[in-house]
């Protein structure tokens, strides 16, 4: 396998292929579609967060014009067990009379019209028999066990009647005597870092369509992989996953809410059935706070011990999360352990059961929540040591993966560093902070990175007679840009035009690949088209050795011709993090440099520029990678300083289920100067196209790299997110 | 209830417990303007032009449409399907990922860019915040309204 990155389609910033369909309102999201019979849903949560449910009461229902039916639990079948990476909740509503959290589904309305189902769903009283529910701080802590040096992707097991989703993080990792390093260490820095709990918040809130035909089922359903759902509809409702169709072409965006299949749409399928209408069920922005998962408050302690030059004798990193009573979700914020070279490691991780929903990941999971404290923590190592923060990440710089002495797949973290600085003015900038009006400016930087997580990938291509092609792939399109990179591989790998390729997605009858989520889907589906496009040329050449596949077509009597790819990885693993069996470790790397300015007096922080230089493999659309890296790095500084969502300290419940209580950044807020850079680079291990993963990595570090800007404009450090005006006003008082 | 949308005229009776987002959803199927929240705290995923002004179509109800000229996206381009200039823009300046914000970023566009808010980028950062997209394209979606200001007005 040969990669030219001179050739020019690749890597051009070809504009979206969907684009033309998004501006004109075309693009068909899944609650856009209607069926004929059509009854709508809405799903009725439990009022308390834990307890035992008691009464239905919906006598107050009979006044409400349009509804149909109320359906509760006699009316439900008994599900089958659902697996952990397909669904995201194991432990499926609407079985037991047992609360776990508040917002559990104990009913679902249908009506023949939104609005019916609206006016109807507050009138249904549920009564329950109460308990206190588990608040944090006084849940059950279990400490994540696991084969040190364990990497490879998940499976299941069974303990104790209780499913658990054996995740490949978390496990403790323990090398050299890091508590011995650490005593005898010339500087040591440390503390606890915290992030509270946030939800993802799609501008879509995720929307079902199930509709029977026989034993025949069709879902349009807002999905960031489709693939899982089949099985897991199958496993739940006793069905032939073959019998289930898949039709989810444009998702309003995710970030990790519709990785997995949620209860929602299992009880938007069971519906269906009983009734024998199609149902649609369209979660509020409220309900999806209790639907759909959550990134769950974590405290990381986390330790650093260095000798005089600053080069690192030891780190110990310990963390916590809060999970859900009976699913288990451990934020692998300890992933960072490969970031730089150390002689000894200490990591581990715990996980605390309350009364929540199952939490799940969240741009950016693991690494994203690392960082922060590891990041944190290098940027005050520098300051103790009066060291440089970009110097000190270079005197610690990996050159194979610490832990397993693996060789990276492609590393270019080096110039991702030089490039950045330039492009910032890293060393040109004031030191200690400066002036500018009422605001104190500062600057401050950080190293981000993230394991690579890859999937199997399929793709069909067909070259027909005319010379059109088309791509066959059954993914999401989530605003990635993918459809266009994809476009760009075909026509890069046939040499044709790339007005003469197209692509079709987002239907189950279509080959079936990975997913758009965990950064991954060019690696396996780009990998998957590249592979087909070699497989037809391969084909073709039985027929005719005229190098354009035009001509060499033309030359023929066929019809088409076609090329199947699959992208496999190494022992058929049906996924793997941080390079699996390739004998590579693969991980993606880069720096991020931040300029903010701090009102003192006011408490406000505002942010004047970033540049982010990465090094991610081959870039195959310039313009599309660019926008991903904007996206994750607007995310980051909306984590950094102003979301999060909060459990009422009584109910656990969660206070804001909605977007007034909960602040996302704005376009005021993101200056427009953003620098993106990526080094020139192609991997030869991370997938058959050069590339690796793109866009999530964007979001880690960026959060630590402003708190040592504010630390550099006035001096005061913050290590609880998000940095809010009340915060900042505090550490400044008391300094 | 008479009203015209996209310039043609609908007459007929609507119920009182519908929205306008709801009602151009479902009934002349314009999908196009979508539901983010349908409280008015999404940044208006439903925005659409009612006489001209951009409202949250979640926070009307159709009932108080009567006698009001409605403009949606699917009303934007001209009869010949060629795009409106803020449309081409959006494209050409990269300024949506997912999409399902972008008819609303783009009637918010239209409306700043007709009530001259549209002068530097700073300003347009600002009559634009009504508009979240959570993807997060906002330089682009910036860049976009600025080009397509100066199609528009000259």
């Amino acid at each position: 396998m040969t990669v030219d990155n001179d050739r020019s389609i690749v890597g051009a910033p070809l504009p979206r292929v969907e684009g033309p369909a998004k501006v004109t309102g075309a693009a068909k999201y899944s609650a856009d579609n209607e069926l004929p019979g059509m009854l709508h849903a809405a799903i009725v949560g439990a009022p308390v967060a834990r307890g035992r449910l008691v009464q239905i009461d919906t006598t107050a229902l009979a006044a409400v014009e349009g509804v149909v039916r109320v359906l509760t639990r006699e009316d439900m079948p008994t599900f089958g067990a659902v697996h952990a990476f397909q669904a995201a909740a194991l432990d499926l509503p609407m079985q037991s009379d047992e609360i776990h959290f508040e917002g559990e589904p104990v009913a679902i309305v249908l009506g023949t019209s939104l609005q019916a189902v609206e006016q109807a769903r507050p009138l249904v009283r549920v009564r329950c028999a109460a308990q206190p529910p588990i608040l944090p701080g006084h849940g059950e802590r279990e400490v994540i066990a696991g084969e040190e040096g364990e990497r490879d992707g998940g499976s299941v097991g069974e303990e104790g009647g209780m499913t658990w989703m054996v995740w490949p993080y978390g496990g403790p990792v323990r090398i050299g005597d890091a508590a011995a390093s650490l005593e005898t260490s010339h500087t040591r820095v440390g503390g606890t870092w915290t992030h509270p709990s946030r939800h993802h918040n799609p501008m879509e809130t995720s929307s079902t369509i199930a509709h029977w035909d026989g034993d025949v089922l069709t879902m349009w359903d807002s999905v960031q992989a489709s693939f899982v759902v089949p099985p897991v509809l199958a496993d739940a409702l006793g069905i032939d996953p073959g019998n289930v169709t898949v039709v989810s072409p444009h998702t309003g965006g995710g970030f990790g809410a519709k990785g997995w299949v949620w209860p929602h749409q299992v009880l938007t399928a069971a519906a269906a059935r009983i009734v024998g209408r199609p149902v649609k069920l369209h979660l509020t922005r409220a309900d999806q706070y209790t639907s759909t998962g959550f990134q769950p408050a974590l405290t990381q302690h986390l330790e650093l011990g260095a000798d005089s030059s600053g080069r690192l004798t030891a780190t110990r990193h310990h963390v916590s999360n809060i999970t859900g009573l009976t699913e288990t979700y451990v934020e692998g914020a300890t992933e960072v352990k490969d970031l730089y070279a150390c002689p000894a490691l200490d990591t581990g991780q715990d996980v605390e059961r309350i009364s929540v929903g199952a939490p799940t990941p969240m741009r950016t999971t693991n690494e994203g929540c690392g960082l922060w404290a590891l990041e944190s923590a290098m940027n005050e190592l520098a300051h103790e040591l009066n060291i440089d923060p970009l110097e000190l990440r270079l005197r610690n710089y990996a050159d194979r993966e610490p832990t397993t002495e693996r060789p990276w797949s492609s590393k270019r973290l080096r110039e991702a560093y030089a490039d950045g600085a330039r492009l910032f003015g890293w060393y040109d900038r004031p030191r200690d902070g400066r002036t500018d009006g009422p605001w104190r400016i500062g600057t401050g930087m950080a190293t981000c990175t993230m394991g690579q997580v890859r999937f199997p990938g399929n793709a069909r291509v067909r070259l027909a007679r005319d010379g059109s092609v088309r791509i066959e792939t059954d993914i999401q399109d989530i605003g990635t840009g993918l459809q266009t990179v994809l476009t760009q591989i075909a026509a890069d790998e046939l040499d044709v035009p790339v007005g003469d390729v197209s692509v079709a997605w987002g239907h189950s009858d279509l080959p079936s690949t990975g997913p758009v989520y965990a950064s991954s889907a060019t690696v396996h589906t780009g990998s998957a088209v590249a592979l087909a496009c070699r497989e037809l040329r391969k084909n073709l050449s039985e027929y005719s050795d005229t190098p354009s596949v035009t001509d060499a077509i033309a030359e023929t009597d066929l019809a088409e011709i076609v090329g199947e790819g699959k992208f496999g990885l190494e022992g058929n693993a049906p996924i793997d993090v941080g390079g699996g069996d390739s004998g590579y470790a693969i991980r993606s790397f880069g720096a991020v440099f931040v300029e903010v300015a701090v009102d003192p007096e006011l408490g406000l922080l505002r942010l004047r520029r970033m540049v982010g230089s990465y090094s991610c493999g081959r870039i195959m659309n310039e313009r599309t990678a660019r926008a991903q890296m904007i996206g994750s790095l607007t995310w980051a500084w909306g984590k950094a300083t102003m979301e999060r969502s909060e459990l009422d300290p009584a109910t656990a419940r969660w206070l804001s289920k909605n977007l007034t209580g909960v602040h996302v950044p704005a376009n005021a807020d993101i200056p427009a100067d953003i620098i993106v850079h990526f080094v020139d680079e192609v991997d030869p291990h991370a997938s058959a196209i050069g590339a690796r993963g793109v866009g999530e990595v964007g979001a880690t570090g960026v959060d630590a790299a402003i708190a040592d800007a504010v630390f550099d404009a006035v001096g005061v450090r913050i290590r609880d997110l998000p940095i809010t005006p009340k915060r900042l006003l505090t550490a400044i008082g008391e300094t | 209830m008479e009203f015209r949308v996209n310039g043609e005229i609908h007459s007929e009776q609507v119920s009182a417990r519908t929205s306008l987002l709801d009602w151009l959803r479902e009934h002349p199927g314009l999908t196009g303007a979508k539901k983010g929240c349908a409280e008015g705290a999404c940044g208006g995923a439903c925005t659409v032009l009612v006489d001209g002004v951009r409202m949250n179509s979640c926070l009307v109800l159709v009932a108080q449409c009567h006698g009001s000229n409605i403009t949606t996206i699917e009303g934007l381009a001209d009869v010949d399907g060629v795009l409106h200039p803020v449309q081409k823009a959006f494209i050409g300046e990269d300024a949506f990922q997912c999409g399902y914000c972008t008819p609303a970023q783009i009637m918010s566009a239209v409306a700043s860019i007709r009530e001259r808010h549209t002068s530097s980028a700073e300003e347009v950062q600002e009559w634009m915040s009504g508009n979240l997209c959570h993807c997060s394209a906002y330089p682009q979606i910036t860049a976009a309204v600025l080009a397509a200001s100066k199609k528009v007005t000259g």
